[in-house]
This record gives structure tokens, sequence and C-alpha cells, in this order.
């Protein structure tokens, strides 16, 4: 085919040549940037900074790494939901319940909850994830409701409205004791939402999570270039299911209680709440959103008790409205006419959303 | 599957890089496809016309899986994939365009050939090494924009793109998957004429090998790509023939070029 006439813009092959910007671009797009370690660095410093609040702390980092493995559903592969709750709430209810029952190792009591999450993702995945739009919406409604009764009619094993009491978390590695003023606690979630971040920020990056987006942007085109669409979107569906159990087993551990709440269809709306403040789609959303929605919560509540959640409602559309891709959207927005031209590009999962 | 040319009485031993037999489809109580057998051979240049909603793009979502059939068969290379999935006769060398584009708009043009080409070398579903030190896809997709002079526009995204870049992707991104069979619906259509060229010299220089099914509506165009053509009317085959045979067909002009006149 050599002799036909389109044209070979170079002589030499593109592998014989310095590598072309565009493709350098794509190259480094996973190094990690300077900006990455600031969160990282920020919650480090609060421990010592606030010691009063490690206890708090500990529930923002397990509030981030809900969020984050939401993200992963909702922002990258385009799955509408809000049942994340159940996956929360299989986690905690699993770790919670065999704790009551003298399993007390506190790291396998999170492996614990992340395969029954993930179970409870990888059954509701096949009927939720062969639907779309607002069928898909409310089936995984309807899962997180399902699950939420279950639990509350099952007395005997969940405590049902009452909680799960009696739960015994044994120390870490059998030395770090989960103390009350949350010293343990603070560390032991920033720990594990750091290796979520790794395995979430792993995963976007990979063939795997870009082919997320690509089921995102056009499902149709993914299908035609021979993609397996529903078992990519189930695979991710039960990694985040395995992740949101994490968090879930992680507050049980912590709060040595689990409620109907964990299960809850607040939970589920609150953290798509998050994301849309931070930004959906983007690695740092979480990291933004939950802990502008936990400070606006407690301003809004303050100052008005009765109808506080009115106000996030309205800071909710003004977001919708005028930042869409959430608070990351504005700073890449702002970015961009500092430094215009194609830096859209190389910041990774900044595409918007349909 | 040898690709030469056999004599024509010979062609029943040949397997047919594309045949239908007795495709049937049906929404609802309209039949859009009726009894269509349709046979694309090796290396062919084929035409696919017919008046708007006879069942063409219909007819290519059959083929690829995009739809099932009510009823009748669909053999890729010889064998049978009625049965497949889409991914599956993608792997078995089957690609398409779309009429209206369908790419992934907030991805960088780069990016949308790499998605294809990662699918066809089996590294999609990866999960930990970073998709950007697969060198190997990024420099087959480079070096396929630069075949289709696409190169200038590689890390700019797909929605900043002039709609004629646009469509010359849907085809980048259909090569990236080094098809046997390629489909390609209305790749020229809206494109002003001062940019169609880059496309139409796209399509001349496919490989030989390649069959090429072409649907279009432009009778300037079926005439300069294909040496075949299938009139599609009713969701049934009307007529088939070489160019000339069809632009001289009274019940052609009556129905397909008839209609264009009216319009």
């Amino acid at each position: 085919m050599s002799d036909t006439p389109l044209p070979s813009v170079a002589t030499t092959s593109v592998r014989d040549r310095p590598l072309p910007e565009a493709v350098r671009r794509l190259a480094r797009r996973h190094h990690p940037r300077v900006y990455e370690a600031l969160p990282w660095l920020l919650a480090t410093a609060g421990y010592f900074a606030f010691p009063d609040y490690r206890q708090l702390g500990a529930q923002v980092f397990i509030a981030i790494l809900f969020a984050l493995a939401t993200d992963l559903i909702l922002g990258y592969a385009g799955v509408i939901t809000l049942g994340q709750a159940a996956f929360f709430g299989s986690g905690a209810y699993f770790c919670g319940i065999l704790s009551a029952h003298g399993w007390s190792e506190p790291l396998s009591l999170l492996i614990a909850g992340a395969a029954a999450a993930a179970a409870v993702g990888f059954l509701s995945g096949f009927v939720v994830l062969r639907t779309t739009g607002l069928t898909q919406l409310m089936l995984t409604l309807i899962v997180a409701v399902m699950l939420g009764e279950a639990a509350n009619k099952a007395t005997g094993l969940t405590g049902g409205a009452n909680g799960l009491q009696g739960m015994e978390i044994a120390p870490i590695f059998g030395v770090f004791e989960l103390d009350l003023y949350g010293r343990t606690a603070y560390c032991y979630c920033l720990v594990l939402l750091f290796l979520g971040w790794l395995a979430v920020r792993t995963l976007i990056y990979s063939p795997f999570g870009r082919s997320l987006t690509g089921i995102r942007e056009s499902e149709a085109r993914m299908r035609a270039i021979g993609s397996p669409v529903f078992r990519r979107r189930l695979t991710a569906y039960v990694i985040s299911a395995a992740l949101c159990g994490v968090a879930g087993a992680l507050l049980a551990e912590t709060t040595q209680l689990v409620a109907l709440d964990t299960l809850s269809f607040e939970r589920s709306g609150a953290v798509v709440i998050m994301l849309i403040i931070g930004g959906v789609g983007r690695l740092y959303g979480a990291f933004l959103g939950v802990p502008i929605y936990m400070i606006l919560q407690d301003r809004f509540a303050q100052a008005d008790p009765t109808y506080w959640y009115f106000w996030i409602g309205v800071f909710l559309l003004l977001i919708v409205l005028f930042a869409r891709g959430g608070i990351i959207g504005l700073v890449e927005r702002g970015a961009r006419l500092i430094r215009p031209r194609r830096r859209s590009v190389s910041t990774p999962g900044s595409e918007n959303i349909g | 599957m040898v690709a030469e040319p056999p004599p024509p009485d010979n062609a029943a031993k040949q397997d047919f890089a594309l045949e239908t037999r007795g495709l049937e489809r049906s929404f609802g109580a309209l039949a859009v496809t009726r009894n269509v057998d349709f046979r694309l051979e090796q290396g062919a240049r084929h035409a696919l016309i017919g008046p708007n909603g006879a069942g063409k793009t219909t007819f290519i979502n059959l083929v690829t899986g995009a739809l099932k059939p009510s009823a009748g068969r669909i053999l890729l290379g010889g064998s049978d994939v009625t049965a497949l999935p889409q991914e599956q006769r993608v792997k078995r060398g089957l690609a398409r365009t779309f009429q209206i584009n369908t790419l992934y708009r907030g991805l960088s043009v780069l990016e949308n050939v790499c998605l294809a080409i990662g699918e066809r070398l089996g590294s999609g579903g990866r999960l930990f090494r970073p998709a950007g030190s697969h060198r190997e896809v990024l420099l087959s997709a480079y070096a396929l924009l630069e075949r289709l002079r696409l190169a200038d526009d590689a890390s700019r995204l797909v929605r900043e793109l002039p709609y004629g870049r646009q469509r010359l992707l849907e085809i980048a991104v259909a090569l990236g998957l080094e098809p046997k069979v390629l489909l390609l619906d209305e790749p020229a259509a809206g494109v002003p004429s001062a940019e169609s060229g880059i496309i139409i010299e796209v399509i001349e220089s496919l490989p030989a090998d390649l069959a090429l099914l072409i649907i279009e509506h432009d009778m300037d165009l079926v005439f300069r790509l294909a040496r075949r053509v299938t009139v599609l009317v009713q969701g049934t085959i009307m007529l088939e023939g070489t160019p000339r045979e069809i632009a001289g067909d009274a019940r052609v002009r009556d129905v397909y070029l008839g209609e264009r006149e009216h319009r």
C-alpha cells in the first residue's frame, strides 16, 4: 500500500523520532504532581493543629473515602446512583456483626466488610447495570432501601432501630488501641484513605479507567470498538462497592456502633451532593466536597436549625447553575484563564460530564 | 480466506467477508429489514444506497450486533456470528463508523484513537499499569493520526474540533481496529466539499484486502468509490449491480433519484 496517494506527512516513522508533544503529554499524564501532596500535608498538620477534633477528622476521612469510591462509579463510569449507602452500610453491618460475635481483629474486619459490600455490589450490579437513566437511578435507590428495611427488621442480628451494639475491636496490629481521643482513629482512617486514594488514582489512569471514561463519554462508540461494556461497568461497580464497604467498616470500628443511618437514603444523597459540590469525575472532588459540605451543614444548622437543608439546596442549585464541575471545575477554569491553551488535556479526569 | 479472486462460477466455494441470509428486523408491527440476503466480497468496494428510511442504518446495526435480528443469519468470513455480542464481532475484524459523530467528545483526538487501539491490542481492561506507559498504543495511535493528517490536532479535545475533522476522526477510530470489514455510514455527510477531499482520499487509500461497505446518499461519491451498489428500499434489496447499471435502472430513478429531486 506504500504507493497509495495518501500523504505520509513524515518520511520517518514516529518510532524513530523524538516523541511528539501530544504523545509525551499522554505518556506523563499519570505522573504525580506537586499539588497532590497538599491534602496529605494538610491532614498530617491537622493532627497536631486540632488535637480536640481528631475524632471528627477521622469521620471526615471516612466520608472522603466513601465519596472517592462513589466517584469511581458516578463520575468515571457514568452510572447514576442514589444507593451507594447500600455498600457503605453492608460493610459497616458485616464488620459490626462479626465483631459483636467475637471477631475483633480490625484489619481482617475491614477486609470482611469490603467483601460483603463487594458481594452486594456484584449481585445488585447484575440487575442495576442492565438498565439506564431513571430506571437505573431507582434501582440503586431500591437496593439501598431494601437493605435498610431488612436491617431494621432483623433486630436479632442488627439491633434494628437501636443500632448494633456490643462491638469489640482489638488494637491495630495488636498495639494501637482505638482510644477515646481519636489519636489512633485519625491515623488509621488517614492511612486507609491514602491507600484507597492510591487505588482509585491507579485505576483511573489505567487503561481500564480510561475505558470507563470512554463508556461515560460514549457507550455506543465503546461498544463499536469492541469493549465489553457491561463487564467493565460491573468490575468498576464491584470495586467501588468494596471501597464503600471499607469506609463503612471503618466507621463501625472507630465508633464501635452501627446504626440504620449507614444504609439510609440521606447518606446516599449526601455523598452525591458532596461530589457535585467538589466536582464529579475529578479525583480531588471528594477531598473538597466533603469538608465544604460538612462546614456548610454546620453553619446553616446554626443559623437556621429548622430549615438548614433548604440552604444546602440553594447552595447546590448555585453550583449546578454557575459552577458545573464543582469547585474543582472552577479551579480548572481559573487555571485555564491564567495559562490558556490545552492545559485541559493534561489534567486527567478533568473532562466534563455530558 | 485467501483474497485471490476466483472466477465467478467458483464463488460458491469462497467465503464472503460478510454475508446475511434472510435477515429480518421489526420494531413492533413495522418491518424495517425484510428478508435481506446480502453478500460483501473480500476486498469489496460496495455501496449501499436507498431513500431515507429504507433501513440502511438499521442494517448496519444488525450486522454489527447493536441490534438483534428478528430472524436470519449473519456470517463474518464464513462463520456464523448471529449469536455473538458486538464486541466479539469487532474482535473478528468488523468495524464501523457512525452517521452522527459518535466520539469521546471530552477526550483528546489522540486518546480517542488510543482507546480503540488499546482494545485491539487487548490492553483495554488492564487495571494497574497507567495507560500512558503503554507506549505501543500511543505510538500506533499517533502514526495513524499522521497518516490521516490529524496529527496537528492530536492534543485537542474532540468537541473543539471542526465538524469535518470529526468525520475524519470517526474513520480514524475505526481504522485503529485494523478491520477486515469496514462499514462506513455516510462518511462525508454534512461535510462541505472543500473539506471532504481528504475523507475521500482516505477511503480510496484503504488496504486492498479490506472489504468496504459504504452507505452514501451522494451519488457522485458512490460512483467514485464503489464497484458494486446495492439498492435498499423499504427494508428489502431492490437491486444490485455496478454503479452504471444502477444509474441506468428506471425503478431506481423512480424510487431513489426521483425522491431526491422532490426534496
